[in-house]
């Protein structure tokens, strides 16, 4: 009967899946099974019984103990079956395992941001690795928001305020689909996501390049992005107004006066050195407080830093 | 049965006039404190709130026919969609069979002229109407988008008339809470004569079951929903958490007063087949105190199982488990009764009458409806189905399909007492099966769209959801046949002569023993109970003497 499973359920993805659909099914087959039971005493008590005169008269019975005692407890027995099966099944999907990957998840009107533990960020994609255990921490920047993998058979609310969990172990390498089923508002049923299930290759792949969205970006639209998301925005301005440190507005190509005292022009190897290493050259009249960011920006996204710069005329 | 068609019945050249014409006048209707007529102004209210909902409904099925836009925005989309649920729940299924049909009957069947407070009924009815031009003017401030839910911070956060509508709630709370009070004193203090606890009809005891429910749930909601108020207009935190409060608080209160609210809205449609089926299978009701007990079961055991809406909610394990345990322990009283109302027909004489024929449907909608509750009821299955079409199409089997039969059997079973009109049976019966096709035909790929993963209050949807979503609003259409030819073979009805005996059905209720339409009094005197409300032996033992059997 897998036909029936496979055509109410999607396919099963993730390692608890599939005693849910086991119970899923053991609820199907009974609500089958009681439909045409009552439905068919029906049909034989009118078939059987329908009035044919006026004058016909009929057994007094008011109750009968036994009878009732029969379907008031096999009922309760099949409940409580079915109470510790679900429990049972909650309970597994409950507890992370110690060795879960880390994923901090957003929710806001309409999107989901996936943050990693390197750092990385994406949109709408979140990539795990196949036959590894995620653990997914959530929370909402506006209103509530729920976070539903059909394929993984798991759900949970994403609410402002507060953090919420969900972890799973994908079973199948491929993508599945991501809904919000709190409503949201306006995009609520376009606040979809998609969960790329990778092998350990295509994983290594993306944590070292970035996602498919990431690659393909220009390189200057990638280093805005590195801009805003890194950290980059909180001292250095795009509009020439003094921070911490120098605004970018208008510095590609131009003499900086080091601390020093001798000159540097701004160009690329100047720009790199000042990412990986900022205390080789500090600007003069700005304090010597940026942090490395060796090992935590990507090869192209330091090419995209420096693409961003010299836009900045 | 001529023999229990009381002396003072139809055969008498009655002196009165009935209750519809005694005494004429719009003002007269306006100002009565009658418990048929402001039963029957409730029922026109509610059936017009049901054609408001229902066109609401067929728009949006229409909408669903395929992805993306259709015929509208997901603005208007979403304001359609709520509006269909506020109307449906608080102006149709909570207030029909209580308030439209208990008024006009549990009076009657109690023997009794009226019920314990008539004043305090009228006003009920006002406030009803109070709250339902509350709840439709909000369209004048640009709708409300927030679900009938109105879960926060949603609701509190998003434009349009929701202070309106949730006070619109409120004022209707106040509605439903007048006529719980009503029936509980009525019980109480207007049965007749010889009438104990046992001796009544089962409808009392469901009216009585949800009377205890409205005026203990409803004021929770009330107080809730001015706290929402109060969050909106004077930015008091209590619900939003940049306020310092708990979206999730709120989840909590509006489930503790909805939860029983579902039961409401079945509790009267168990009451309504409770009566119909014993006098369509002509036969004495089985297990009357099983029936009269789970209905109060199921009214305490309603209280303690809200936080099952919130499985996913971020709620401990521990909680989790004991509302998933609580919520078991709900579907025993209900499968008792359906075992019961079966047994009933057993070996009885069967008459596919309307109200019979919506019997029937009833048992096996409701048998669909609470089976899919288990799949919610437990955990690890409602992870997967929570806020997906499973659950749309699971309550719409309960509350719409299980509570709109019901009422439908009420109302064609009660029809002829009301207005002294009978209604072409062969129609009748056409227009059944269209509902239950149709309703079937609606609802049943929902469960399928919401076990393969599409969530609710979806404007626009993945393509693999197409086909199912047009089944289901092919089936929209039949039904919506089906309901069209039902009001207008009933609407014709009331342009014939009043020749409804008072007893078109055979019934052993008190009700069939006063005119069809009863007097304004409805006996003349006091009627005294002569055997017990579904006695069909030919010589039925006196009231209040134990069964041997």
């Amino acid at each position: 009967m897998n036909w029936f499973r496979d055509y109410l359920l999607p396919r099963g993805a993730a390692s608890h899946a599939g005693e849910v659909d086991g119970l899923f099914m053991f609820i199907i087959y009974l609500t089958i099974f009681f439909f045409f039971f009552n439905g068919g005493l029906i049909f034989y008590a009118v078939r059987r019984w329908r009035r044919r005169s006026a004058g016909e008269t009929t057994p007094h019975i008011t109750h009968d103990t036994r009878l009732e005692l029969v379907w008031s407890v096999i009922p309760l027995m099949v409940v409580m079956l079915i109470f510790f099966w679900g429990f049972k099944g909650y309970v597994k999907a409950w507890v992370p395992p110690n060795d879960s990957i880390e994923i901090v998840v957003t929710g806001k009107k309409w999107v989901w941001q996936f943050e990693y533990p390197d750092g990385t960020r994406t949109l709408n994609d979140l990539h795990v690795p196949v036959n590894k255990p995620v653990k997914l921490v959530m929370h909402s920047e506006d209103v509530i928001h729920s976070f539903f993998v059909p394929g993984f058979r798991l759900k949970r609310d994403v609410i402002p305020g507060r953090y919420t969990e969900l972890w799973f172990t994908a079973t199948q390498p491929g993508k599945q689909q991501v809904f919000c089923t709190e409503y949201c508002g306006k995009g609520h049923s376009d606040m979809l996501a998609t969960i790329y299930v990778d092998t350990p290759e295509q994983y290594e792949v993306f944590l070292r390049e970035g996602d498919e969205q990431v690659r393909k970006m220009p390189l200057k639209e990638l280093g805005k992005l590195v801009y805003e998301n890194k950290g980059c925005a909180t001292c250095h301005s795009i509009d020439g107004t003094r921070g911490q440190g120098p605004s970018f507005k208008g510095i590609w190509g131009h003499t900086v006066k080091g601390a020093d005292g001798k000159d540097y022009e701004v160009e690329a190897n100047y720009i790199r050195q000042s990412i990986l290493s900022p205390q080789a050259v500090v600007v003069q009249g700005f304090e010597p407080i940026m942090p490395t960011f060796q090992g935590l920006l990507r090869e192209r996204e330091i090419q995209g830093v420096i693409e961003y710069i010299k836009s900045l005329q | 049965m001529a023999e229990t068609i009381s002396t003072h019945g139809a055969a008498g050249a009655a002196p009165h006039l009935d209750y519809l014409e005694d005494p004429k006048g719009l003002w007269s209707w306006l100002t009565t404190v009658d418990h048929k007529r402001i039963g029957l102004m409730y029922m026109w209210s509610v059936l017009f709130f049901f054609l408001v909902g229902g066109l609401l409904a067929l728009l949006i099925r229409l909408e669903l026919l395929t992805p993306k836009q259709t015929i509208m925005t997901a603005e208007q989309y979403n304001r359609l969609f709520t509006l269909h649920g506020a109307v449906m729940v608080f102006l149709v299924i909570i207030p029909a069979i209580p308030a439209a049909l208990g008024n006009f009957a549990l009076p009657l069947l109690l023997g009794a002229k009226d019920v314990a407070f008539p004043k305090l009924n009228l006003a009920s009815l006002y406030i009803f109407w109070i709250g339902a031009v509350m709840a439709v003017s909000t369209l004048l401030l640009g709708g409300v988008d927030t679900g009938w839910t109105f879960y926060t911070p949603y609701s509190t956060s998003t434009g349009g008339g929701v202070s309106l509508m949730v006070l619109a709630a409120f004022v209707l709370g106040f509605s439903s809470i007048f006529t719980g009070v009503n029936f509980i004193a009525t019980i109480h203090t207007l049965r007749a004569p010889k009438m104990g606890w046992f001796e009544m009809p089962l409808f009392a005891w469901g009216m009585y079951s949800t009377a205890v429910i409205q005026i203990l749930a409803t004021p929770v909601l009330g107080i809730t929903l001015l706290l929402l108020v109060m969050e909106r207009v004077l930015g008091v935190g209590i619900f939003d958490a940049q306020l310092g409060g708990d979206p999730v608080l709120f989840q909590h209160f509006f489930w503790f007063y909805s939860h029983p609210a579902v039961y409401i809205m079945i509790l009267p449609a168990m009451a309504v087949i409770s009566e119909v089926i014993p006098t369509f299978s002509k036969k004495t009701i089985f297990g009357y105190k099983a029936i009269a007990f789970s209905s109060v079961t199921i009214a305490l055991l309603g209280f303690l199982v809200w936080a099952h809406h919130m499985f996913v909610a971020g709620m401990s394990l521990f909680a989790g488990a004991i509302f998933s345990f609580l919520t078991f322990f709900i579907a025993i009283p209900s499968a008792i009764k359906v075992f019961n109302w079966i047994a009933t027909m057993w070996r009885g004489s069967i008459s596919l009458e309307a109200p019979m024929l919506y019997a029937i449907n009833f048992l096996l909608i409701f048998t669909i409806g609470g089976l899919t509750g288990l799949f919610l009821a437990s955990l690890s299955t409602d992870v997967h189905l929570h806020d997906t079409y499973f659950v749309v199409s699971h309550f719409h089997y309960v509350m719409a399909g299980s509570n709109l039969t019901a009422f439908l059997a009420g109302m064609h079973y009660w029809w002829p007492k009301m207005f002294g009109r009978m209604y072409n049976s062969r129609l009748a019966a056409i227009g059944c099966g269209l509902v239950f096709v149709g309703f079937n035909a609606t609802f049943l790929p929902q469960f399928v769209i919401g076990s393969r993963g599409m969530p609710r209050r979806y404007y626009n949807y993945l393509p693999q959801f197409q086909d199912l979503h047009v089944a289901s609003t092919v089936g929209s259409w039949i039904l919506a046949a089906g309901l069209f030819l039902t009001a207008a073979y009933l609407l014709a009805s009331l342009r014939g002569p009043k020749t409804a005996p008072a007893n078109p059905w055979g019934g052993r209720t008190l009700e069939w023993e006063a005119n069809s339409p009863p007097i304004t009094h409805n006996f003349e005197g006091q009627p005294v109970l002569q055997h017990g409300p579904y006695d069909y032996r030919a010589n039925p033992a006196p009231v209040g003497v134990e069964d041997a059997h």
